[in-house]
């Protein structure tokens, strides 16, 4: 049993590894800010979560899942939140109905 | 094999690598960007050397206060800012870089010169522990030993924010601090500011309350409070007290007062200054921690707020 929880934790962990591995490729390759975001939160998402996943039968308290996993979710939030504020800043809200865009139209490149 | 010496190494390799990239850089934003990033290195290598305390320290407020404050100052600094257009000349360049290297040279020197075993207090600082009823030997030096260090640091947080407040322009004055006023906050922001700060509030708790037998303590239960209340305050869901208000100036001094009172207590029911009454440590260094833990938060916020500026007169970067 110890020993199929064991491969279960080198997989998710190494399955993590190779999100986080994609998501910094993603952050250097992506042409702009948008796409550089959406590899970024992948790799904190899915990248973290099978980590932590990985790393839950390794640990034997209650209060250590509940650590781990609060860990996840608080880097899940944090990550949504900042990937919005960035999103934000790269593109302006959209302007109320009936108003000429006179902004410079700044696309990111 | 084991991994440590690699990871060690490819540890020093980066932080190296970061902090001469740090200083090549002609743009001031993007070195201080550079500064956050090298303050989790430099908490990655605390970690490594075993130093949980160091490195909890250097993650809060080496890496995040200290590099939140430079990028507002690189973000406030004039594009033609002479220090990115205009470079030093050769001469000084030179001897700056000289110097550089002697220091370097000198430390290396002092390092590799260490008698072995390296001479260490840690022994003595273990032996005397159980006297004070803690358990984490940092706390301890922290304290008890060297509390009158800690007395001085608390103390030159609140002459900071004194330094901080006097750069107010004279109209400002009596305003509220203005710097983390900017944009409308969306409605991402204003959620992580309802959201966040109450599990942030118990993990602070937590980190001052484990601060007696394992790593933690104030300052980094104290930053972690700032920080939820900066972020409610970036979210403009409620606003900094003006810089003139009582309640708020006792809490930034409450901490240092405290600390002192208890120390000045020490001269009559214990022998010195600073020192605790026998059996009386570990309640009294509770209450210096608590009230330190608040005071310390309530300035690290006020320092990020900025100083008073005038209501009418725009928000500032």
């Amino acid at each position: 049993m110890s020993l199929a929880l064991d491969v279960f934790t080198v997989v998710a962990v190494s399955l993590g590894a190779l999100f986080f591995l994609a998501g910094t490729l993603g952050l250097l390759r992506f042409p702009d800010t948008l796409t550089r975001l959406h590899a970024l939160t992948k790799a904190d998402n899915l990248g973290l979560g099978l980590v932590v996943l990985g790393l839950l039968p390794q640990v034997s308290s209650p209060l250590g899942w509940i650590g781990l996993i609060a860990v996840w979710f608080l880097a899940l939030l944090a990550g949504a939140t900042v990937g919005q504020l960035m999103a934000g800043a790269v593109r302006p809200a959209p302007l109320p109905e009936g108003t000429a865009d006179r902004r410079g139209g700044e696309r990111p490149s | 094999m084991s991994v440590g010496p690699l990871v060690d190494i490819g540890l020093a390799l980066l932080i190296l690598s970061l902090a001469v990239w740090i200083i090549a850089t002609r743009a001031t934003y993007r070195a201080a960007e550079g500064f956050v990033a090298y303050g989790l290195l430099a908490a990655l290598v605390w970690v490594r050397l075993g130093s949980v305390d160091v490195a909890l320290t250097e993650a809060a407020l080496g890496s995040g206060l200290t590099g939140l404050l430079l990028l507002r100052a690189a973000a406030r600094l004039p594009a033609d800012d002479p220090a990115e257009t205009s470079r030093p000349s050769p001469g000084l360049r030179l001897l700056v870089g000289v110097l550089s290297a002697l220091v370097a040279a000198g430390l290396a020197a002092v390092v590799l010169l260490l008698p072995e075993p390296a001479p260490s207090l840690a022994p003595a600082a273990m032996a005397s522990l159980p006297e004070t009823g803690l358990g984490n030997p940092v706390t301890g030096v922290l304290l008890a030993y060297r509390a009158v260090d800690t007395l001085g640091e608390s103390v030159v947080l609140v002459l900071a924010l004194a330094g901080l407040w006097s750069l107010a322009a004279d109209g400002a004055w009596g305003g509220r601090p203005a710097s983390l006023r900017s944009a409308p906050a969306g409605n991402a922001l204003r959620f992580l500011a309802q959201v966040l700060p109450p599990f942030g509030i118990l993990v602070a708790i937590h980190i001052f309350w484990i601060g007696a037998d394992y790593p933690g303590g104030k300052f980094q239960a104290a930053t972690i409070l700032a920080a939820m209340w900066v972020l409610v305050l970036v979210a403009g869901l409620r606003q900094p007290p003006p810089v003139t208000s009582r309640r708020m100036r006792w809490l930034v001094v409450f901490g240092s007062l405290a600390f002192l009172a208890i120390g000045l207590a020490g001269i009559g029911l214990a022998d010195a200054f600073l020192a605790y009454p026998d059996g009386w440590a570990k309640p009294l260094i509770l209450v210096i921690e608590a009230t330190l833990t608040l005071s310390i938060a309530v300035i690290l916020g006020l320092l990020l707020a900025g100083p008073p500026a005038d209501d009418r007169s725009e928000p500032g970067s």
